[in-house]
């Protein structure tokens, strides 16, 4: 037995409104699943964006390349701790590949993952790092050569022909990436929007409006990364890039924000037998994190931001150190906008209970491994990752916009 | 298929099982026809009881539940499921229909009397309880969600869950749509109603149904005729609750109203 399960879950009984089926109480799925969504979402998006300049030739954002393929890497890293650390029985994670029941959307996870990883990331950042890898050994003693050695499988080949053969396999990796890019987060969306026992997330629409949000906090993290860490590494941050970046960032929102809308509409004018409660829910428990957090603060300010900014770029020449305050603050404002459609989500679709009759309520732990410490650490531990990430395959010359390694310049032509 | 650890048999993955139709799709193509199996064939395949068989069903008369709580307090006894009030593998409902309309519902608590207002109370248009507890479907989505097989359906039809392999996700709980499940605190891994499989498949009734004063709660096999089960659904008009999941219960309900889901 669990006394202090049972200690928290008393507290909780006075909070109840209407009427719950007795073991509605406890909301299974808390923060550590509201942050893998949101990690798998940054995976996706900055891969997308990394894509943006391989696939569609956007030339602009080649600083922000190396960048997200790194940022896409840390944050990949870290999505299966978050799943494992929540399971009742973490030491037993590994049935989920051995024995895995085809007909459960969870039990493809492994092999997506393992796809995704293996298949179009680690592939991808290797060849793009390879001749780099070659040459800075040259350069180099003691243990990072080795590493370098090592990381290049000990290939010396930066032969005309050899460099060929990576540019067409980046080019393949690419092409075959996006579409794994779309299947790992739409998958995530998919294992929610395909629980037909609850409304609040069966929907066609869950997975793309997934792939949509992840875009957006994707590329709204490069961009604040890279205006984070360009100054901290002496460089000067390209405006003619983050102005692109920022173009993108912005279409995606709308396109996200116009599929959250129709889902929205559809729902209200369907008016199923579960819209009263949920609407009870949508006043009461999620007007904080959904009405302000995700659509006004997450969502219309950002949209209004930029906009602002396009407006006036041109016709009055608007400062570009105002444009740059303006672009940080929507970029952040973005992710706690992310972060809240996690929430709204994961929490929302656990607070109805299924008679449809009442909401029960969620209290965050503090400590343990559901709580709000343990989150705060898979959050942060991405960022470390890619400052271990940065040291060995330092995407600073790309960043400050020094011509790139003549393997990425001429891929992309 | 190695072989079950449950009497009754049922189908728990192994892991020969998983490479054997992992190779062979690779082999031979067969995604496209893995593919087709997901529709379904016919369109009551969940339902149609194997002949020759055991295939099990419970009957729940409204009109006879008394709300006396013994049918909960003999499954927790009997299944040790926590005393504590977030764990049941059955529980009884208590609604209260009055006349503007508004509906009450809670869940009765054991060992406490339930409150006698109904006959005095003249707003009150009509009151019942309605036992709940897992509707152990045909088609049942926990089964489906379950990652590692952990949950599963035996040939008998009643869905159970292998503790020694459940990895606690609770995808199943989310995925079920009767509040049926709940995780077990003790042993970290998916818990619900079993029929009572332990008493079953020793010729014994659940212990929910042997405790019921009233008879209200009924038990046995569908395919046979002349079982208390098959009377109950002849004697009866029947209902299931959400059949628009089209997860097909086979917890059959008799006078059953509307209002409850």
């Amino acid at each position: 037995m669990n006394p202090e399960l049972v200690h928290t879950l008393r507290e909780l009984i006075p909070q109840i409104q209407g009427y719950i089926y007795p073991n509605e109480i406890e909301i299974h799925w808390g923060l550590l699943i509201v942050v893998y969504p949101y990690i798998t979402g940054v995976v996706a998006g900055a891969f997308i964006l990394a894509s943006l300049v391989k696939v569609f030739n956007v030339k602009e954002v080649q600083p922000l390349y190396r960048l997200s393929l790194l940022t896409a890497l840390a944050y990949l890293l870290v999505a299966p701790m978050a799943l494992v650390s929540h399971l009742g029985h973490p030491e037993r994670f590994y049935e989920i590949l051995l024995t895995p029941q085809t007909s459960s959307a969870m039990a493809m996870f492994g092999f997506v993952y393992a796809w995704y990883l293996m298949a179009v990331l680690l592939l991808e950042i290797w060849f793009v790092h390879r001749t780099d890898m070659i040459e800075w050994a040259e350069h180099e003693t003691g243990l990072m050569r080795h590493i370098h050695r090592a990381l290049a499988l000990y290939s010396r080949d930066t032969g005309d022909r050899s460099v060929a053969f990576d540019h067409k396999a980046l080019k393949v990796i690419t092409i075959v990436g996006i579409p794994s890019a779309f299947l790992l987060h739409g998958y995530v969306g998919f294992i929610f929007g395909s629980i037909k026992a609850n409304p609040w997330w069966s929907s066609v629409l869950i997975p793309i409006v997934f792939l949509f949000s992840a875009i957006v906090s994707g590329i709204a993290l490069v961009i604040l990364l890279y205006m984070i860490l360009t100054p901290l590494t002496g460089g000067k941050i390209s405006m003619r890039c983050v102005d692109k970046a920022i173009d993108f960032l912005f279409y995606a929102v709308i396109v996200d924000f116009s599929l959250e809308l129709v889902d929205f509409i559809h729902r209200v004018y369907q008016s199923e037998e579960e819209i009263k409660i949920l609407s009870e829910m949508v006043m009461s428990k999620l007007f904080a994190s959904l009405i302000i957090i995700q659509v006004l603060l997450g969502m219309l300010v950002p949209l209004t931001l930029i906009s602002l900014t396009k407006i006036f770029k041109k016709r009055f020449h608007l400062n570009e150190d105002l444009r740059k305050m303006v672009y940080f603050v929507a970029v952040i404002l973005i992710q706690f906008g992310i972060f809240a459609t996690r929430w709204n989500v994961v929490i929302g679709g656990q607070m109805f209970s299924k008679s449809f009759r009442g909401l029960t309520t969620y209290k965050m732990e503090f400590g343990g491994i559901e709580g709000l410490l343990f989150a705060i650490f898979l959050l942060a531990l991405p960022i470390l990752i890619l400052a271990v990430l940065t040291k060995i395959l330092p995407p600073w010359k790309e960043m400050h916009g020094q011509p790139a390694p003549e393997g990425v310049e001429a891929a992309g032509s | 298929m190695p072989l079950s650890p449950f009497a009754g048999g049922g189908t728990v993955n192994g892991r020969r099982t998983f490479l054997r139709g992992f190779f062979s799709v690779l082999l031979s193509g067969g995604a496209i026809g893995g593919i087709l199996k997901i529709l379904p064939s016919k369109a009551d395949a969940g339902e149609a009881p194997p002949k020759g068989q055991n295939w099990y069903g419970f009957g729940v008369s409204v009109d006879k539940c008394i709300g006396c709580a013994r049918c909960m307090e003999a499954c927790k006894s009997e299944n040790n499921v926590p005393r504590e009030p977030f764990f049941f593998r059955t529980w009884v409902e208590r609604y209260i229909l009055r006349k503007n309309g508004t509906t009450t519902v809670k869940a009765i608590a054991p060992n406490v009397e339930p409150s006698p207002e109904t006959a005095s109370d003249k707003s009150i248009l009509r009151s019942f309880f309605v036992p709940k507890l897992c509707n152990q479907c045909a088609s049942p989505p926990c089964v489906q969600v379950c990652p590692v097989g952990a949950t599963f359906q035996t040939k008998d039809g009643v869905v159970l869950v292998n503790e020694n392999t459940c990895i606690g996700c609770r995808y199943c709980i989310q995925a079920c749509p009767y509040g049926a499940r709940y995780l077990h605190p003790g042993t970290r891994t998916a818990d619900k109603c079993t029929f009572c499989y332990h008493r079953i498949s020793h010729g014994l009734l659940p212990a929910c149904v042997e405790v019921c004063p009233t008879q209200a709660r009924v038990f046995g096999d569908l395919n046979a005729a002349a079982s208390p089960m098959s009377r109950f659904l002849r004697m009866n008009k029947i209902h299931v609750l959400k059949p628009g999941l089209n997860t097909e219960p086979k917890v059959y309900y008799a006078s059953l109203d509307g209002e409850v889901r």
